[in-house]
C-alpha cells in the first residue's frame, strides 16, 4: 500500500509557507509537504504547532480569518492555487472538513450533505447517486436524515461533515483532527470508515491529527510539525518506531522509567524536536 | 373603565361579526405586507448579519422607478421588468462597491453602511425622480379597482379588489420564496450561509453570489410592497415608513426566522387593527396604528428575548 502511494504522483506540493495572522503573528516558519495522490498523509503535532493554519493555507479559508501567505507557494497538480478563493479549490477536487465539525445546525442531515454538491454541475441524478454512496458508508446517517444536525450526536456530525465533503466529488480532502471530542471506539470507527473511502473511492486525503496512535496507524506517511516548522517526516511506519516520535507522542519508551541523570540527554532531544 | 377595557370591545366583536371579520381582512392586507418586508430583512440578516436599513427606501426606490420609467413612455410591463433590472443592478453595486470591502468589519459598521445606502438612494432618487407626490400606475398593470361586497350572517364585508389582489400576490410570493429556500441548491445555500460561514466557505459557496442573491430578494420584495401600498397612498418618500413597521414583526418574529417573519407580519398587521378599531379610537382618540406595535413587540421582548420565534439556539450538553 505504501509503495503504490509512493510511486504515483504528487496531488500537492506545499514549499516552505510562511503565514502571517493580523500582519503580525507568524504562525508557520516555512513549511513543506506534499501529498501524493491515493494516499492518507497524516499532519502531526500538538495544540498550536500549526495544523489547522496549513490546511487553511491550503484550502485558502485562511483569509476570512485574517490570515495570509506571505512566503512559499502552494501548488495543486502542478498549478499555483494560494490565490484562488475556497470555490475555486472546491471545483479543483481539494476540500477542508473543519475541526469542529461545523455542520450546518438548522439544516437537516441530508440537507447539509446536499450543500456539499453546491459546486458540481452535473445533475440531479449524480447527485442522488452519490448521496447512497455516502449513506452506504455512514448507514447511520440514512437514519437520521430527517433531524436537524444540531440535534445529532458529535460523531454522527463528524460523519455528517466528511459526508458532506465527499458530496463534492472530491479527490483531495483535507481532514482536520476528526477524533476530536469522539469516544476511542468512534475514532476507530470514523478512521476505518477514512481508510475505506480512501481506497474504495480513491480520494487523498491530508489529515491533521492529536491522535499520533491511530494517524500513524492509519497513514501512509506523516509529518510531524512543531511550533510552525516540520520537524520530522517519514513513512508512518518509520515514524512509529522512531524512539523520539515513541516518546514524545506516543507515550511510550524503550528504556522505562528515567533516572534523574537522563533527564539532561532527555531536554537536548526535547530541544532538537523544538 | 374596565368594562370599556375588558367588556364592552368583546361584546362588540361578538354582537358585529361582519364588522369583526371586516377588521380582520384589512389587517390581514397590511399584515401580509409587513410579512413580505420582514423576510427581506430576515434573508439579508441571516445570510450576512447586516441589519438592512435600506430596506424601507428600497420600497419608495423601486415605485420611484417604476412609475418614472412610465411617464417617460415606456409600456407599464415593460416597467415592471425594467424595474426588476434596475433593482438587479442595485444588488450587483451594493455587493461590489459596499458589502465587499466591508467583509469582516464589524455589525455595526455594515449596519452604518446600510445607512449611508439609504441616504444615498434618497438623493440620487430625488435627482433623476424629482421628490414631488407621484400615482401609482396600478390601472396600468391591470390591478382591478371597486370591490366586492359579502354579506356574512347578515352583515356587510367590503372587499377592495386591489386588496384582494395584494393578499393573492404577496401570498404567491412568500410561498415561492418558501419553496425556493427550502428546495433548491441556492435556497440551501442561503440558509446554509445563514447557520455557518466558514463551513458554507469550506464547500464552495460563493459569499457574493448569495448576497447579490438576497439583495436582489429584497429588490423584488420592495418592488411588489412599492406597487402594493403605492395603489392606496401614492407614491412618496413617505412610503418608507411601512418598512420601518418591519422593525416590530422581526422583534416579534425573531431577526433569523423565516417562519417568524411570515406569522409575526400576519399577527401584528391583525392585532393594530384590532386594537385600533376597538380600544384606541374609542379610549385614545384614534391613530394607535403608529405605535401599537412597537409597545407590543416590546411587552414581547420582555419575556422572550429572542423573539417569539426566534430560531432556537441549538445547543446540546
Amino acid at each position: 500500500m505504501l509503495d503504490a502511494a509512493k510511486t504515483q504522483e504528487t496531488l500537492l506540493e506545499v514549499n516552505n509557507i510562511e503565514v502571517i495572522y493580523n500582519h503580525v503573528i507568524l504562525v508557520l516558519k516555512g513549511v513543506s509537504l506534499s501529498v501524493p495522490k491515493g494516499g492518507i498523509t497524516a499532519l502531526l503535532g500538538g495544540n498550536g504547532a500549526g495544523k489547522t493554519t496549513t490546511l487553511k493555507a491550503i484550502s485558502n479559508l485562511l483569509h476570512s480569518e485574517r490570515g495570509e501567505v506571505t512566503k512559499g507557494s502552494i501548488n495543486y497538480k502542478g498549478e499555483r492555487v494560494q490565490d484562488l478563493d475556497p470555490a475555486a479549490l472546491v471545483k479543483r477536487g481539494v476540500i477542508q472538513v473543519m475541526e469542529g465539525r461545523h455542520c450546518f445546525e438548522h439544516l437537516t442531515v441530508e440537507e447539509n450533505l446536499l450543500t456539499g454538491a453546491y459546486t458540481r454541475k452535473d445533475g440531479k441524478g449524480a447527485v442522488e447517486a452519490d448521496l447512497e454512496m455516502v449513506y452506504s458508508y455512514f448507514p447511520r446517517l440514512k437514519e437520521r436524515r430527517k433531524s436537524q444536525a444540531g440535534y445529532t450526536s458529535g460523531g454522527e456530525q463528524q460523519m455528517t461533515a466528511v459526508g458532506r465533503a465527499l458530496m463534492s466529488r472530491p479527490e483531495t480532502i483535507l481532514l482536520d483532527e476528526p477524533s476530536m471530542g469522539l469516544a476511542p471506539q468512534l475514532v476507530e470507527q470514523i478512521f476505518e470508515i477514512v481508510k475505506s473511502i480512501n481506497e474504495n473511492e480513491g480520494v487523498s486525503f491530508l489529515l491533521a491529527e492529536q491522535n499520533t496512535n491511530v494517524a500513524l496507524r492509519f497513514a501512509h506517511y506523516g509529518y510531524i510539525l512543531e511550533s510552525g516548522r516540520v520537524v520530522m517526516d517519514g513513512p508512518a511506519d518509520d515514524l512509529r518506531e522512531n524512539p523520539d516520535v515513541k516518546e514524545f507522542y506516543l507515550g511510550m519508551s524503550d528504556e522505562g522509567r528515567k533516572s534523574f541523570r537522563d533527564v539532561r540527554s532527555y531536554r537536548r532531544r526535547k530541544r532538537w524536536l523544538a | 373603565m374596565l368594562n370599556e377595557i375588558f367588556i364592552k370591545p368583546f361584546v362588540d366583536m361578538v354582537e358585529a361579526p361582519d364588522f369583526l371579520l371586516q377588521v380582520l381582512w384589512e389587517g390581514l392586507v397590511s399584515g401580509i405586507l409587513y410579512a413580505l418586508i420582514a423576510l427581506g430583512f430576515v434573508l439579508i440578516f441571516r445570510s450576512s448579519r447586516i441589519f438592512n436599513f435600506a430596506q424601507g427606501i428600497m420600497v419608495v426606490f423601486a415605485a420611484l422607478t417604476l412609475v418614472g420609467l412610465y411617464a417617460m413612455g415606456v409600456p407599464a410591463w415593460i416597467c415592471v421588468l425594467l424595474t426588476l433590472g434596475v433593482m438587479f443592478v442595485l444588488a450587483v453595486a451594493i455587493e461590489r462597491v459596499v458589502l465587499r470591502p466591508l467583509v469582516g468589519q464589524p455589525d455595526i459598521i455594515l449596519f452604518m453602511a446600510t445607512i449611508g445606502i439609504t441616504l444615498f438612494l434618497i438623493g440620487f432618487g430625488e435627482i433623476i425622480f424629482g421628490g414631488e407626490n407621484k400615482v401609482m400606475i396600478s390601472e396600468e398593470l391591470g390591478i382591478p379597482t371597486g370591490d366586492t361586497v359579502l354579506e356574512p350572517w347578515g352583515g356587510l364585508l367590503i372587499l377592495q379588489h386591489l386588496d384582494i389582489t395584494v393578499v393573492v400576490v404577496a401570498t404567491l410570493l412568500v410561498l415561492a420564496l418558501l419553496a425556493f429556500l427550502n428546495y433548491t441548491q441556492m435556497g440551501r445555500a442561503i440558509r446554509a450561509l445563514g447557520d455557518d460561514h466558514q463551513a458554507a466557505l469550506s464547500v464552495g459557496i460563493s459569499l457574493q453570489t448569495v448576497w447579490v442573491l438576497v439583495w436582489f430578494i429584497a429588490g423584488i420584495i420592495a418592488l411588489v410592497t412599492g406597487i402594493a401600498w403605492g395603489a392606496r397612498a401614492g407614491v412618496s418618500f413617505a412610503l418608507e415608513v411601512i418598512a420601518y413597521k418591519a422593525l416590530p414583526v422581526l422583534m416579534l418574529g425573531g431577526l433569523e426566522s423565516i417562519t417568524g417573519a411570515i406569522i409575526g407580519g400576519l399577527m401584528i398587521g391583525m392585532l393594530e387593527k384590532l386594537f385600533e378599531i376597538y380600544w384606541g379610537q374609542p379610549l385614545l382618540g384614534g391613530n394607535t396604528e403608529t405605535w401599537f406595535a412597537f409597545v407590543l413587540a416590546l411587552v414581547v421582548l420582555l419575556f422572550r428575548p429572542q423573539g417569539l420565534f426566534g430560531e432556537k439556539i441549538i445547543e446540546r450538553v
